[in-house]
This record gives C-alpha cells, structure tokens and sequence, in this order.
C-alpha cells in the first residue's frame, strides 16, 4: 500500500467503530484523523485530556486564542457550542470514571494480551507518558491505530519489548492490514485488506493470528 | 482587607534559592507568565518544580522560550515532577545527560497527587500505573489490590509556593480562567504553602459572581497584575 494512504485508510477503518453520541478521545497524530471520517449522521462529542469536552477543530489563524484554548499538544484549539472546560483533575476523573467511550491512540508495539508500549523508546525517545497510561486505564474501548509493522519489523508481538504504557488494555487494532480484536484467548484476526493474502499478514505479525471464522474484507 | 497586590518582582523576591514552585498551566497556556519570566532572570535556581509538562518553543507571547522553559534553558531547574517533556527537546536533552533529574508520573495521577496534597489526603490509589515502570517511583508509596483489582498508591504533593496563571482576579483573589486554561491551576492554589496569582486583569470586589468563582480569594495569598505580555 502507498505509503501516503496509510493513515487516511486505518483512520477511515477507525472512524466506522465510532456511535451516535459517543464520547472519545485521539490521540495525537493519525488518529485526530478519524473525526474526518464520521459516517453519515454519526456525531461524537472529543474529549481532550487538558479539559475540554466538546473539543473543535483546529482553528485558522484569525479564530486561534492561544494564550487561552490549546490542545493536548498545546498548540491552538477550539470548543464546539455546547461544550464543556474542566481542570485537570476532573478531566482525568472523566477519562478514569469511565465517562470516555472509545480513545484511539498510535503505538510503538502491541502484544497479544493486550498491553501497549507507546511512551518511551529506553535512551532514544523520552517524552514521557502525559496522559496516555490514565486513556488506556480508564477509556471503555482502546482501539490501537498504528502501522502494521515499523521498517518492516512486526509491531503486533507476543509480548512488548518496550516499557508498557500499561497492560491488559487494548481491544482492537487497526493497522494498513486488517482490523484484530484482542481477546482473552489472543489476536483474532477478523477483517483483512485485500491487498494483502492472510498469509503476509500473519507474516508480518509475530503474535500468532487466530483468523475468524467471519472472516472478511476491510470495508 | 490586606493588600494582596504586588509587582513581578516583589513575588520572586518571596522564593528563595532551592524552593519547590508548583506551576500551573499546560505548555504554558495558562501560565504565570510574567512572574515566571522575571524568576528566568532571578538569577535563583537548584529549585523543585511541578508542572504538567516541559513547554516549548516560541511561545504566542512572542518569547523564544515559552514560560517554565526558560527556567529550564537557563539551568535553574534540579528536580521536576510531571508527567510529559517531550513538546520541549531541550528539556530531553537535559534529562537524558542528568543535568534535568526528572521523576514522571501520569498526567491523571500528577492531577491527583495534587488534589491529594490539598485537601489532606495522605494518597491516591489508583489503576493507572499498574504493570509500567511508574511502579518503581520514588512517588509511589506500594501497590495494593482491593476487590480483585491492582492499584498503585500514590504519594500526596505539596509545594512551598504556587504560580497561578489567570484571566480575572479580584482584589480578595477570587479567581476565574478563561478556556482551557484552568488545567493545573486550580488544584495547584489548594496545595502550597504561598499561593500567587497572576491574572491578566485584576477587577473589583463582586465582579465575579460567588458562582462564578473558581478558585476562592481564601486560597490566594498575592496577586500580580500582568506585566509587559
């Protein structure tokens, strides 16, 4: 797949999970990405995690109030007619009080139970952990959009390298090359693109692939 | 009424060398800027500071370094407590050589420990964290399972002095912050022992309604109208 329509094609994927009404939060990156990607009449409030309910879309120049509404990046946001600010603090009790639906974030390496390194590359890349440990706690859905694989090595393993961002958390993973739930017996495969034979898939994953039954292409 | 009002300067002159600041505000949106900026220049430092983050470059007040950043170019920081560096690569830098001795907790968890220090709560227990290298924290006080379910207790903070960010205060220090610039600050003012607003306007008494108050004036013990930004 041409390497500029991956992430317009997993946030588009992403994008169909999302509800009426639901509440969610994106992570920075390819996943903001999949509020472009609504289906007809599906509307989703965003959280983000600096404490805005109801968060917009990034604003031109001349709306941008910087010294006052920004981002989980801290660059210039907005909020939507009818939504909320909150202080940290009740920010995080929404994301761990279970009030947030579905976070969408990027990741680093995603083993078959479930546990997620995306904060730290150990001496490489540090930025630390911001509010991603608390997202993937507290969010009801942890939906990992990421790459299949990073310079072709498997980031869909058997067990992280990386240090966990936290454990035992995600449910789904959307990549380039399919759509895979994590459940207690492990990665189930249940949609593939058709570009890709299930055989390159498993190829590319070193994480042993249940493949569903239902089995079926990425719409 | 005690006069709370005082210049920039007059509220670096009540930090002494080694102090532990909290200061609120995210990137540095919603930051005490212009009392942080005079501190840059202080000449003070080996300080303790919690904030969310490392803020960043060119900041929309048009400085090169944008808020606590300085503080950070210019060495005065030792110790930090927060939860992300990475909007800042200096900071990573000085991380990653010792010269910055950075101890990370989650952002919830850091809103929390906040919150905990106060309101008189001896911790904050909670799931995130569990299985990560937050467990080995000098900030976390053990592990501990309740009903079937790990969770990481947490150590309370406390300062010795507070930087509040703010849009309106009133000259008992009844505050209110404008957007998403509350973040930190609001659990910040309950938990140092000199708490010090900076608001971009200081009104008159009643102007903001009891209602509308988001940080009551009992908390505030001085207030800095903002200076040159």
């Amino acid at each position: 797949m041409e390497k500029s329509l991956i992430k317009p094609f997993i946030a588009k994927r992403v994008a169909q999970e999302f509800t009426d009404g639901m509440v969610v939060n994106l992570g920075i990156g390819l996943p903001v990405l999949c509020t472009s990607f609504l289906p007809e009449g599906i509307h989703v409030t965003v959280h983000s995690e600096l404490g805005i309910v109801g968060q917009g879309p990034a604003p031109d120049e001349a709306n941008a109030d910087p010294m006052h509404i920004v981002d989980a990046g801290g660059s210039p946001s907005s909020i939507v007619a009818g939504g909320a600010f909150t202080d940290s603090a009740e920010s995080f009790g929404l994301i761990r009080g279970g009030h947030v639906d579905a976070v969408v974030l990027g990741g680093l390496e995603v083993d078959q139970e479930g546990g997620l390194a995306n904060w730290i590359i150990p001496g490489k890349r540090m930025p630390g952990m911001g509010g991603a440990m608390d997202l993937l706690v507290g969010a009801k859905k942890v939906i990992v959009a990421m790459e299949h694989t990073a310079k072709g090595n498997p980031k869909i393993l058997k067990k992280c390298r990386l240090p966990y961002t936290a454990i035992n958390c995600v449910n789904m993973i959307v990549t380039e090359m399919g759509v895979m739930d994590v459940t207690p017996e492990g990665i189930v495969l249940r949609e593939y693109n058709p570009e890709f034979t299930v055989e390159q898939i498993q190829a590319a994953t070193e994480a042993e692939l249940i493949i569903s039954p239902d089995l079926k292409p990425m719409a | 009424m005690r006069n709370k009002i005082i210049t920039a300067q007059q509220a670096v002159d009540l930090i002494p060398d080694g102090a532990t600041i909290m200061m609120g505000g995210f990137v540095g949106c919603g930051s005490a800027l212009s009392v942080i900026d005079a501190l840059s220049k202080s000449g003070k430092g080996h300080f303790h500071t919690i904030h969310n983050d490392s803020s960043k470059m060119n900041g929309p007040d048009g400085d090169e370094y944008y808020s606590w950043a300085k503080m950070i170019h210019n060495g005065q920081i030792e110790g930090y407590i927060g939860s992300h560096l990475g909007t800042n690569p200096e900071a990573v830098e000085k991380w990653a050589s010792g010269e910055l001795k950075v101890d990370l907790v989650p952002q919830g968890s850091l809103a929390e420990m906040i919150r905990a220090g106060g309101a008189g709560l001896g911790g904050v227990i909670t799931p995130t964290g569990v299985g990560t290298l937050v467990e080995d924290s000098p900030l976390v006080r053990g592990k501990v399972n309740y009903d079937g379910k790990d969770y990481l207790v947490m150590k309370p903070l406390r300062a010795d002095v507070a930087l509040i960010g703010a849009y309106k205060v009133d000259k008992l220090g009844n505050v209110w912050y404008k957007g998403s610039a509350q973040n930190f600050n609001r659990v910040m003012a309950t938990a140092a022992d000199i708490v010090i607003v900076e608001a971009e306007h200081l009104v008159e008494v009643g102007e903001i309604e009891p209602e509308n108050v988001m940080t009551p004036g009992i908390l505030v013990d001085y207030i800095v109208v903002r200076e040159g930004k």
